[in-house]
């Protein structure tokens, strides 16, 4: 372990620089958000993921957030363990009848103010799986949405363009 | 063992199933196959419902030694069945499913409680009579534990980390779990009554997102199905390209799984080194494919994307930084005492459960069984690659995190041959060539009901296809994820653990709630 140790104080860091932000996203943004509730919520953010029906796909590139090269926590965005922590949702899938109440509990469960991301292409409009008798749809038809990061799934610069113009003053 | 001939009575064969045998049995028979697979001379590999046509419950097996599948079929008219699920617990769940999504009754059946159906739809037996009207919503009953100063913990479906949604619900004494029970639906999408008359184009995206950590597993085993309907073959570039990809999948996610169960120890070292491996991975998918987890590359007939140009090249580096970096990580892994602490005998699988459940993939490997699709039945070009299987017997936490070690070292292997050995041609089949021409038939007209069964190991196991198509449009299809039979064996580890080693436990197993839920 220390070989291993002592090679991460030598060695080059991986985590790459940040990309700018979403034009799209931050024009979706400043349509719906207001502007106090960001000053409120300064430049860190809480963010709780929320699946209400996705394949396992997008949480693969959600995780991916947190690995050595995309580093979310160096923006002040970090993942936390319930919707009582967060000031963010991050809700992905296409909303399974199934997952309709657990998203609406969540939710309300969450502090406001508040935001919800939806993240890839079922969560904008049910995507692919849209007009199944198992599927309400997009998040939307659920709870408010404030952002869209499309993508199937997003990849983690995309999700990253779209988080990091949650924090643009 | 003997052949599944001697096991399946003789009934009435369906000409167009390929490239195993069906046959349309009595009852008795279909209860003769059942005490059968009862009695361990055969394993379960399927059990669903169908009523494109008339109604219908199938069954497919699987022979062990020999690599024989056979599929038997049941006609219900009276949308009644002999339960399976009587005499061979592995087939409950199947049978709870088949019940609330088509109504048909498993008679003797020892749970009659409903499976996915939450009461939230707004129609009864979706893929059978659909009956406009919600499942009565009555509280959930949870199996009673009985003993003294026993608690219950409720956990799910919105769970505390970044993962699919499910309940748990525990029932411990002090620290000890006594019983834990899943409940599991909250996905389901409806993905088989989107696909029941679907082209086989829209067919092969949705299959593609069963289970996204699966996708190219996903697009091999419906494509399997579906050109063994047709009787058609994809060409040998890209049946040597699916197995590419197919290896990258199963290293991203054996890299990423033996991170996070290091994680779930709190060694966020190895996490953190591991998530770099699963990084390039994608990355180096990304590079070869246009897409970082492969999703739509696989298409019935062959591949839809040809390795990208400097593809070879960026994947030989990735897999030469690999070999660098991952034997220091098991090093690392193998001589951490307080690692070793949590992982070594928990959650132990005993190797008989493994066996009556017919578990594959890693969580099989690791308590017995030596199973591998890719070798039993076997599919090319795995045929002409030489591997091994890894098997171990411990069955804890710590074999199922070896077993994935040892499946990267092969992958790896695997993915060098697979580089050298790549044939020059062309990398799709047209549809039409097999049947069709055979017949004189257009396609595109329909040529009358058409079926396959096809197999593929996913990093978790062996997913399977089964498909009835009217020319290119899909009838019906049911698609069978590992963690059917994985599920019900995690309840089983896990007893008699702490609490705090579930989540060491779960992440060990990793079944999928999507491929599942479907």
């Amino acid at each position: 372990m220390r070989r291993t140790l002592f090679e991460s104080l030598t060695h080059r860091s991986v985590t790459e620089a940040p990309p700018a932000p979403d034009d799209a996203a931050l024009a979706e943004l400043a349509a719906k958000v207001q502007h106090a509730a960001r000053r409120q919520l300064g430049r860190s953010l809480a963010i709780r993921h929320v699946d209400a029906g996705s394949c396992n796909g997008c949480e693969l590139e959600i995780h991916a957030l947190n690995n050595a090269f995309y580093d979310l926590e160096r923006f002040g965005l970090r993942f936390v363990a319930s919707p009582r922590h967060a000031d963010v949702l991050l809700v992905t899938g296409p909303v399974t009848c199934n997952m309709r109440e657990a998203l609406e509990r969540t939710y309300r469960a969450t502090p406001d103010p508040k935001w919800v991301v939806a993240v890839g292409a079922c969560a904008a409009d049910g995507g692919i799986f849209a007009g199944s008798y198992a599927v309400v749809g997009g998040v939307n038809a659920v709870v408010p949405v404030d952002l869209h990061i499309r993508g199937c799934p997003p990849t983690p610069l995309q999700l990253l363009q779209g988080l990091i113009a949650l924090l643009e003053p | 063992m003997p052949a599944l001939n001697d096991i399946i009575p003789q009934g009435e064969r369906i000409d167009r199933h390929r490239p195993w045998p069906c046959s349309i049995v009595t009852p008795a028979a279909w209860r003769h196959v059942a005490g059968e697979i009862a009695a361990g001379r055969a394993t379960l590999l399927g059990l669903w419902g169908d009523a494109a046509t008339a109604p219908m419950v199938h069954m497919a097996i699987f022979e062990d030694s020999t690599g024989d599948v056979a599929v038997v079929s049941l006609e219900c008219p009276d949308q009644t069945f002999p339960s399976v699920g009587a005499v061979h617990p592995p087939a409950i769940r199947l049978e709870r499913a088949i019940r609330s999504l088509y109504g048909f009754e498993p008679v003797g059946a020892p749970d009659s409680r409903p499976w996915l159906d939450l009461g939230f739809w707004d129609v009864r037996h979706p893929l059978g009579a659909r009956i406009a009207e919600p499942a009565a919503h009555a509280a959930y009953q949870f199996l009673p534990v009985e003993g003294e100063n026993l608690h219950q913990i409720p956990v799910g479906p919105v769970h505390a980390g970044i993962i699919e949604p499910g309940h748990f619900r525990f029932t411990a004494g002090g620290e000890t779990v006594a019983r834990l029970e899943e409940r599991l639906g909250y996905v389901h999408k409806g993905i088989e009554s989107l696909m029941a008359g679907a082209p086989v184009e829209q067919a092969t995206r949705l299959a593609a997102r069963t289970s996204g950590d699966s996708t190219v597993a996903y697009g091999i085993a419906f494509a399997h199905a579906v050109e063994a309907a047709l009787n058609v073959e994809a060409p040998p570039r890209a049946q040597y390209l699916r197995a590419l990809m197919a290896e990258l999948e199963r290293l991203a996610n054996h890299f990423g799984d033996i991170g996070a169960i290091c994680n779930d120890a709190s060694f966020a070292l190895m996490h953190a080194h591991c998530g770099i491996l699963r990084e390039l991975m994608l990355r180096a998918a990304d590079g070869s494919f246009g897409h970082r987890l492969m999703m739509d590359r696989v298409v019935p007939g062959g591949v839809a994307a040809d390795l990208s140009a400097d593809g070879t090249t960026r994947i030989r580096e990735t897999l030469q930084h690999v070999r660098r970096r991952f034997p220091r990580l098991v090093e690392l892994y193998d001589n951490t005492a307080s690692m070793q602490d949590r992982t070594a005998a928990t959650g132990i699988l005993h190797p008989d459960l493994a066996r009556q459940f017919g578990a594959s993939g890693y969580i099989g490997r690791a308590s017995g069984r030596n199973v591998d699709a890719r070798k039993t039945p076997g599919y090319a070009p795995y045929d002409q690659l030489a591997f091994t299987v890894p098997v171990l017997t411990a069955g804890d936490v710590n074999a199922r995190v070896w077993i994935r070690i040892r499946e990267v070292e092969q992958s790896i292997a695997l993915i060098e041959q697979i580089l050298d050995r790549l044939p020059d041609g062309a990398i799709t089949t047209a549809l039409d060539g097999g049947i069709a021409a055979g017949e004189g038939l257009d396609l595109a007209k329909g040529l009358g009901l058409a079926e396959g069964l096809g197999l593929a190991e996913g990093f978790r196991g062996d997913v399977l296809a089964w498909v009835r198509l009217d020319g290119l449009r899909v009838a019906r299809c049911h698609l069978r994820d590992p963690s059917w039979f994985q599920w019900p064996l995690l309840e089983a580890a896990v007893e008699g653990n702490i609490v705090a080693d579930f989540p060491l436990c779960n992440k060990s197993f990793n079944c999928s709630y999507s491929g599942h839920d479907l």
